[in-house]
C-alpha cells in the first residue's frame, strides 16, 4: 500500500457506517418525513407504523442471536405459520391453553434446528431449511388449507388491546428488546454465544457448552418466532397458515445485518437490530406514502440490504 | 486424513465399504425403491401418459438445479432463481410478440444479467452469496412487478406463435423441455468432470485459499457459475411460459428452495467441493415422484408435499452427515 494513511481512514469511516449508519439513515428518513410527508406527526401513524413492526421485531430479535452464533435460521415463517394453525384449533380450550401450545411448537422447532446444528453438525441453512420446506405444509395440513376467523375477545386483544395507551403487541416487542439486550450484555449465556459465533472451536476448546449454547439460542429463535406468529394472528383476527409470515426469514435477516450484526458472527446489536426494523418499515412506509409502486419499494430495499452488507463486510473481511 | 486404526480390520472395512456406497448411491437407492412401490401400489403410476407428466414436470426444475449445483459446489448459493425463473416467463411471453429469436434471447439476456450482477458481487466484493442472492431475489420480482404493471399475472403469448412450440411440441411422446433438460445436464455433467472449468469449479469450492495459490480463475469461475444459473434459470421460466402458453408472475414463490434441496438430495455438500449432476438429476427424480404419488393417493392433501419433501430433506442431511462421521473420522 502506498497510501496507508488514507486506508486506514476508508476503513475507519467504514467502521463509523457500519455501526451507526443504521441510526443516521432512520433519523434521516424520520426528519424527511417530517418535512415532506402528509400526516407522519401524528400519533395514529406512529400507532400504525409501530404495530406493524412489532411481530417483525420479535422474529428479528430471535434472529440477532443466532447470527451472532454465526447461524441464520430460516425456518421463522413457518414457524409463524405454525402458530397461525395450531391457535384456531385449541382456542376452544382457552387463550392462554391455545397460546402456550403455539409457543411450544415453536420452543421445540426451534430445539430440533439447534440439534441438528450442533449435535449432528449440520450447517444452519440446511438444518433451518427442512422446517421452511416442511413447516408449511405441516400447518396447511393442520389448518386444512383454510383461514380461520378468530372470536375470542381475550385472544384478539392481544392483537388490538392497549395498555396505558401503547399497543400490547408493541410493548410485547419493546419489553422483548430490552430482555435480549440484557441477556447478550450482562449474561454468561450472551457472552458464550457470542464467543461462539467468533470462534467456535476455540469455544469447545476453551470448555464452553457450546451445544448447550447453541441448542438455547435456536430454541429461543423458535419460540419468538411462534410468538410473532401469535401477535400477528391476534392482530389478523383470523389464523391464516398460507401467509402468515411470508418472507418473514428475509425480513427479519435483513434487519439484523442492516443493523450491524455481521452474518459471520462473533457479535450482536440488539438496538441495531431495533433499528434495522424501524428504518425498513419506514422504508417501506415512505414510499407507500408517497404513492411510489410496490415494485420500486422491493427494488430500493434490495439496494439497501447490499449497500448495508457492502459496508459490513470491511470489519469482518478475512 | 487416514481412518482411525480398528482391531477388526476386515470387519470395519467392509462396513466403510458399505457406508461408502450408501453414502454415494443413497439417493439412487432410493429412487429405485420409490418408484418401485409406487409402480406397485398405484397401478396407473407407470401408465406412459403418467410417465410423460413426471419427466415434463422434472425437466424445469432440473434445469434450474442445473445451474444451481454449479453454484453450490463453488461454495455458494442461489436464492434468487425463483424469482429469475418468473422473471424469465414473463420475459418470453413479452417478447414473443417480436418472434421466436426475441422471445428466447430476451429472458436470457435478462437473467443472465442478474446471475453476472450476483458472479460481480460474490466474486468482486467478498459479500456473502446468500444475502447477495437474497437481495437480487427481491430485485427480480420487483422488476417482474414493475415491467407487467403491477397486479396483473398473466401474459398471453400471441395465438399460433411458433415460441409455444418449444413447450408443448413432442418428440416419441415425450416433451421438448425434456430432451433440453438431458441435453443441457448430460453437457453440464461432461463440462464438470472433464473440462479445466470443471476443475476450477470443483477446486474453488474445496479451498478457495489453494485454488488461488495454484493459479486458478477463482473469481472468473465464481462469476461464471452464477451467470450460469441465472441464464437456466431463465431458460426454464421461457420453456415453462412456452408450455403454458403465457407468462405467469405468481410462480416459482419458493422454488429455490426446491432446487436447493433437490441439489442437497443428490448428494452435493453445501460446503461445496464435491457433488454430480447424476446426483441433481436423481434428487429432481425423487422430489417429482413424491408429488406424483401423492397426487396418485388423491384423498391426500396437496399440502403433505411440502411435508413430505422436508422429512425427506432432514432424513437425507441427517444420514449424509451420519455416514460422513463414520468413514471420515477425525
Amino acid at each position: 500500500m502506498t497510501d496507508t494513511a488514507k486506508t486506514v481512514d476508508r476503513t475507519r469511516v467504514a467502521r463509523w457506517l457500519q455501526e451507526y449508519g443504521v441510526y443516521v439513515a432512520v433519523v434521516a428518513l424520520v426528519l424527511f418525513n417530517i418535512a415532506f410527508t402528509a400526516n407522519f406527526l401524528t400519533v395514529g401513524n406512529f400507532r400504525t407504523q409501530l404495530i406493524q413492526a412489532a411481530p417483525v421485531l420479535v422474529v428479528a430479535l430471535g434472529m440477532a442471536l443466532v447470527i451472532g452464533t454465526e447461524g441464520v435460521d430460516l425456518s421463522v415463517g413457518a414457524v409463524m405459520a405454525l402458530s397461525a394453525a395450531l391457535i384456531p384449533l385449541y382456542l376452544g380450550a382457552g387463550t392462554l391453553p391455545a397460546v402456550a401450545i403455539a409457543l411450544a411448537a415453536g420452543l421445540a422447532a426451534g430445539a430440533l434446528n439447534g440439534v441438528l446444528v450442533a449435535k449432528v453438525g449440520i450447517q444452519p441453512i440446511v438444518a433451518t431449511l427442512a422446517l421452511l420446506v416442511g413447516g408449511r405444509g405441516l400447518a396447511l395440513v393442520l389448518a386444512d388449507g383454510q383461514l380461520v376467523q378468530l372470536h375470542d375477545p381475550a385472544f384478539l386483544a392481544l392483537g388490538t388491546g392497549e395498555l396505558l395507551g401503547i399497543p400490547v403487541s408493541v410493548l410485547i416487542a419493546a419489553v422483548l428488546a430490552v430482555l435480549m439486550a440484557a441477556l447478550v450484555g450482562k449474561t454468561a449465556f450472551g457472552r458464550r454465544l457470542v464467543a461462539i459465533g467468533g470462534n467456535r472451536r476455540a469455544s469447545v476448546l476453551a470448555g464452553l457448552p457450546v451445544n448447550r449454547v447453541l441448542i438455547g439460542v435456536y430454541a429461543i429463535c423458535g419460540l419468538l418466532a411462534a410468538l410473532a406468529g401469535v401477535l400477528s394472528t391476534a392482530r389478523l383476527g383470523a389464523g391464516d397458515p398460507a401467509d402468515a409470515g411470508l418472507l418473514m426469514e428475509l425480513s427479519a435477516i435483513t434487519a439484523v445485518v442492516v443493523g450491524g450484526t455481521p452474518l459471520t458472527g462473533g457479535r450482536v446489536r440488539i438496538l441495531g437490530t431495533v433499528m434495522g426494523v424501524l428504518l425498513m418499515q419506514l422504508v417501506r412506509a415512505t414510499l407507500i406514502k408517497h404513492n411510489l409502486p410496490d415494485s420500486t419499494a422491493q427494488m430500493i430495499q434490495a439496494a439497501i440490504i447490499v449497500g448495508a452488507v457492502y459496508v459490513a463486510r470491511e470489519r469482518s473481511s478475512r | 486424513m487416514t481412518a482411525a486404526p480398528t482391531l477388526a480390520g476386515q470387519d470395519s472395512t467392509r462396513r466403510e465399504l458399505m457406508t461408502g456406497v450408501l453414502q454415494k448411491q443413497g439417493a439412487a437407492i432410493a429412487l429405485v425403491l420409490m418408484v418401485a412401490v409406487a409402480w406397485l401400489l398405484f397401478p396407473r403410476f407407470g401408465s406412459l401418459d403418467n410417465l410423460r407428466d413426471i419427466a415434463l414436470q422434472s425437466s424445469f426444475l432440473a434445469i434450474i438445479a442445473l445451474g444451481m449445483t454449479f453454484v453450490i459446489i463453488t461454495g455458494g448459493i442461489d436464492l434468487s432463481v425463483g424469482s429469475v425463473y418468473a422473471l424469465g416467463g414473463v420475459l418470453a411471453a413479452y417478447g414473443a410478440q417480436w418472434g421466436f429469436l426475441v422471445a428466447l434471447l430476451l429472458p436470457l439476456a435478462v437473467c443472465g444479467l442478474i446471475g453476472l450482477i450476483n458472479g460481480l458481487l460474490v466474486a468482486k466484493t467478498g459479500m456473502a452469496p446468500f444475502i447477495v442472492t437474497l437481495a437480487t431475489l427481491l430485485f427480480a420480482r420487483g422488476l417482474l412487478l414493475a415491467i407487467t404493471s403491477e397486479g396483473a399475472t398473466t401474459y398471453k403469448i400471441p395465438e399460433g406463435e411458433v415460441f409455444v412450440e418449444l413447450g408443448r411440441g413432442t418428440l416419441f411422446g415425450f416433451g421438448y423441455p425434456v430432451f433440453i433438460a438431458a441435453a443441457l445436464c448430460l453437457i453440464g455433467g461432461l463440462v464438470l468432470r472433464r473440462t479445466r472449468f470443471g476443475q476450477s469449479v470443483f477446486a474453488t469450492g474445496g479451498s478457495e485459499q489453494s485454488a488461488k495459490l495454484m493459479g486458478l480463475p477463482v473469481a472468473r469461475t465464481k462469476v461464471t457459475v452464477y451467470v450460469m444459473s441465472g441464464v437456466l434459470s431463465g431458460l426454464a421460466g421461457a420453456l415453462t411460459a412456452a408450455y403454458l402458453q403465457s407468462g405467469v408472475t405468481v410462480i416459482g414463490v419458493g422454488l429455490e428452495l426446491d432446487a436447493i434441496s433437490v441439489v442437497v438430495i443428490g448428494g452435493t455438500l453445501l460446503t461445496g467441493g464435491m457433488g454430480t449432476i447424476l446426483g441433481t438429476v436423481i434428487g429432481v427424480g425423487i422430489r417429482t415422484v413424491i408429488q406424483n404419488v401423492i397426487n396418485q393417493i388423491g384423498t391426500l392433501d396437496s399440502n403433505y408435499q411440502s411435508v413430505v419433501s422436508g422429512a425427506f430433506l432432514l432424513v437425507v442431511v441427517v444420514l449424509q452427515r451420519s455416514l460422513a462421521r463414520t468413514t471420515t473420522r477425525r
